[in-house]
């Protein structure tokens, strides 16, 4: 056990990558995300950036039918709710496992627990405010935890000031105005988020707004026309140029 | 008769209250214990057994013997017994019921005519049925036939004897109401199926102790010595544990027990360990435990598996089994669970939370075209709103002391009460999916319209948090 070097110190050797992009081939085993508890833009930015590493890191490798666990203490289901099953990304729907734990103490035991877990894909942990429980000791062990057996962690801190923790990628999120709605202008449009990567041992900090399009993790600003926000992946309709019947009554 | 009738009538009656269930279990080990005679014997509540002695009567020196040695053995239990042999089911309860003791018929007798002279009754057939018969005037097994017992041959009698019963009955399916039906079970024509009784003993181990002990670390060996006897006794079985039973006898005759539910069938000492040793924290020894017993009192098959060949992923982490275990262990059965979809409009009733490992039910795909948010609050919270038409989307509103506005909204997604498991006075709820100027997401609706006289002004709830 000792001759094999742990994912930490194989890290850094590769090129690091100074500026974070989704989709990066380097992926941490355990984010912070800090958002605010009145929103979902915690959680939804930890599904998103989950979903990017899982597609990053597995292209290629078939389907991926291991379980995701949930974890979410007392506090933080009280103030942000508990995850809708339809609301959920399709290739999630089936593959939930939700931990619905009194204390920040049994929280952790839940997180360290999935994390010795080699069935599970990942584990996304919510936990309200800043709690006695989660010290520095506890994210370090949750560090050490998540690289020893190599199964990521994105733990989302509701309604928390950024104390000392040893987590790898801390982002601090909240909710942007999203782009239009590609049918509806009046619409809400695809998820986005301001999200500011404050601590990085890989990355330069920096800051990104970034929208999920249709289960993508993209940046916002992107100029890109054709994928600037489609929430629903029909692309029957196409534009009815000189063929409007409303323009050949009027001609 | 009431029993205060009864004593005034004979003062010195004795009298036993009734035990129903206790006579029961008392007539299953019965069961169990006639085996001796046969290889399979059956209940026949309240007080009745049958025994398949199919091709076993030459090991007891015949079937003379053999009903010999019944009464014997019921007599040294202390049990008044009637035995009857005869080649069906039927046939040997109405010996046993209404011939004398120790009556045999062979498989080559004409059962109706040496059985025409026996009562009704002996169809084993409900009160009312028996009731109808007697007012009939059809007393005996030979007059429902359509037979004597005195051997003249009378087809044509028998044939309309049948004829009449299969009229008179012939919307009663169940074998007890059908005396017709239970007259072919007798003699074989109509095939009877029993319900056997088969002895599965639990598999359990215990230890008694030479000395008490009083301290958790000798409690832990103990427990680690029989998880491990546990697993041979599962794996010669071929069975894996799903529910274990630890018991402690303490020296002052106090029993404490422990119990623990497993996601999915196991045979690992160490995880059966790992998981007792949590819940033995409260353990109050007193003044010392002298025996320690661990059941499994479910289990389920678990066929014998290939070691994994790499042996790194042997010892790399745990298994998803044994990670919910561990988690359901510390934190209650319910509080692991996996959300499923279940057969409903309204959002909170559209998915309930059953056993992470249990199979999923099947489901209807949901619309791609209802967008639900990524969360959904446990109950939804009321909020204030300001609305620019009494039937139109909101403003501005305030949620949790915060005022917001309303930059942009889709909607209303109506949903209406479900009628047929709601009261009458449930309100519709019009869904909108609202951003405010922040760009938070929310899911909102108004429970109610303004004129539909099931209560006063409409309210606002806030129910989800878009991603």
């Amino acid at each position: 056990m000792s001759s094999k070097p742990s994912p930490a110190r194989v890290l850094p050797r590769t090129a690091p990558d100074p500026r974070w992009r989704p989709g990066s081939p380097v992926q941490p085993f355990h984010s912070e995300i800090f958002a605010p508890a009145g929103e979902a833009s915690g959680a939804g930015l930890a599904l998103a950036l989950a979903r990017d590493a899982m597609t990053s890191l597995a292209a290629g490798e078939g389907e991926d039918t291991r379980q995701v666990l949930w974890v979410q203490d007392r506090a933080a289901i009280r103030k942000g709710g508990r995850p809708c099953l339809a609301g959920l990304p399709q290739d999630l729907r089936h593959r939930l496992i939700h931990v619905a734990a009194a204390t920040p103490e049994d929280a952790l035991f839940a997180l360290e627990e999935g994390l010795k877990c080699r069935d599970l894909a990942c584990v996304i942990g919510e936990i309200a405010g800043n709690p006695k429980a989660l010290s520095f000791t506890a994210s370090r062990r949750l560090s050490l935890t998540a690289e020893k057996h190599g199964v990521r962690l994105w733990l989302v801190r509701l309604d928390a000031a950024p104390d000392l923790s040893s987590a790898r990628m801390r982002w601090q999120a909240r909710a942007a105005p999203s782009a239009p709605a590609r049918w509806d202008a009046a619409a809400p449009g695809p998820a986005t988020w301001q999200a500011e990567l404050f601590r990085a041992r890989t990355h330069a900090p920096g800051q990104w707004s970034l929208s999920d399009d249709a289960g993508t993790l993209r940046l916002a600003r992107e100029p890109d026309l054709d994928t600037l926000a489609a929430p629903d992946p029909v692309h029957l309709a196409r534009p009815t140029v000189g063929r409007s019947l409303a323009a050949r009554i009027h001609a | 008769m009431l029993l205060a009738d009864a004593r005034a009538l004979c003062p010195d009656l004795v009298a036993v209250p009734g035990d129903p269930a206790g006579d029961l279990a008392e007539l299953e080990k019965l069961a169990l214990w006639a085996q001796r005679w046969g290889p399979w014997s059956a209940l026949d509540p309240p007080d009745g057994l049958l025994v398949d002695v199919t091709g076993a009567a030459h090991l007891f020196g015949g079937e003379e013997r053999l009903l010999k040695d019944v009464a014997a053995a019921f007599a040294a239990r202390g049990l008044t017994a009637r035995a009857a042999l005869a080649p069906t089911a039927g046939a040997a309860w109405a010996l046993a019921h209404y011939a004398r003791p120790g009556a045999i018929l062979a498989s080559g007798d004409d059962l109706l005519r040496l059985l025409a002279d026996v009562p009704v009754a002996a169809l084993r057939l409900d009160d009312d049925v028996l009731t109808a018969l007697r007012r009939l005037g059809i007393k005996r097994l030979g007059e429902l036939a359509g037979v004597s017992g005195a051997g003249e041959e009378d087809l044509a009698r028998e044939a309309a004897a049948r004829d009449a019963l299969r009229r008179r009955f012939r919307n009663r399916h169940s074998p007890a109401a059908n005396p017709l039906l239970r007259l072919d079970q007798l003699l074989g024509k109509v095939p009877e199926p029993l319900l056997p009784v088969i002895a599965r003993p639990m598999p359990l181990v215990q230890r008694r102790l030479m000395e008490p002990i009083r301290h958790r670390t000798p409690l832990d060996t103990v427990l680690a010595d029989l998880a491990a006897e546990m697993v041979r006794a599962l794996e010669a079985r071929g069975e894996g544990a799903r529910r274990l039973e630890l018991a402690l006898w303490r020296v002052d005759g106090e029993v404490l027990q422990r119990r623990i539910e497993l996601a999915a069938a196991t045979r690992e000492a160490g995880h059966i360990t790992r998981l007792f040793a949590a819940r033995l924290d409260d353990v109050d020894a007193g003044f010392g435990i002298e025996m320690v017993q661990l059941r499994a009192s479910w289990s389920e098959p678990l066929a014998l598996a290939q070691a994994d060949l790499d042996a790194a992923a042997e010892d790399h982490g745990t298994s998803l089994a044994a990670c919910i275990d561990r988690l359901s262990v510390r934190l209650g059965p319910r509080a692991v669970t996996r959300p499923v979809a279940r057969a409903s409009h309204i959002p909170e009733r559209a998915q309930s939370w059953q056993p992470p490992l249990a199979p999923v039910p099947p489901s209807q795909h949901p619309l791609a075209f209802h967008s639900r948010p990524l969360k959904l609050l446990d109950r939804p919270e009321p909020i204030a709103v300001l609305h620019a038409a009494p039937d139109g989307v909101p403003q501005r509103f305030r949620w949790r002391g915060e005022v917001r506005e309303v930059a942009r909204a889709q909607g209303p997604e109506r949903i209406a009460p479900e009628w047929w498991r709601e009261r009458s006075t449930a309100r519709l709820r019009d869904y909108y999916r609202i951003e405010d100027e922040a760009g938070r997401r929310y899911w909102i609706y108004r429970a109610g319209l303004a004129g539909d006289g099931r209560g006063g002004v409409p309210e606002w709830f806030l129910q989800g948090l878009c991603a």
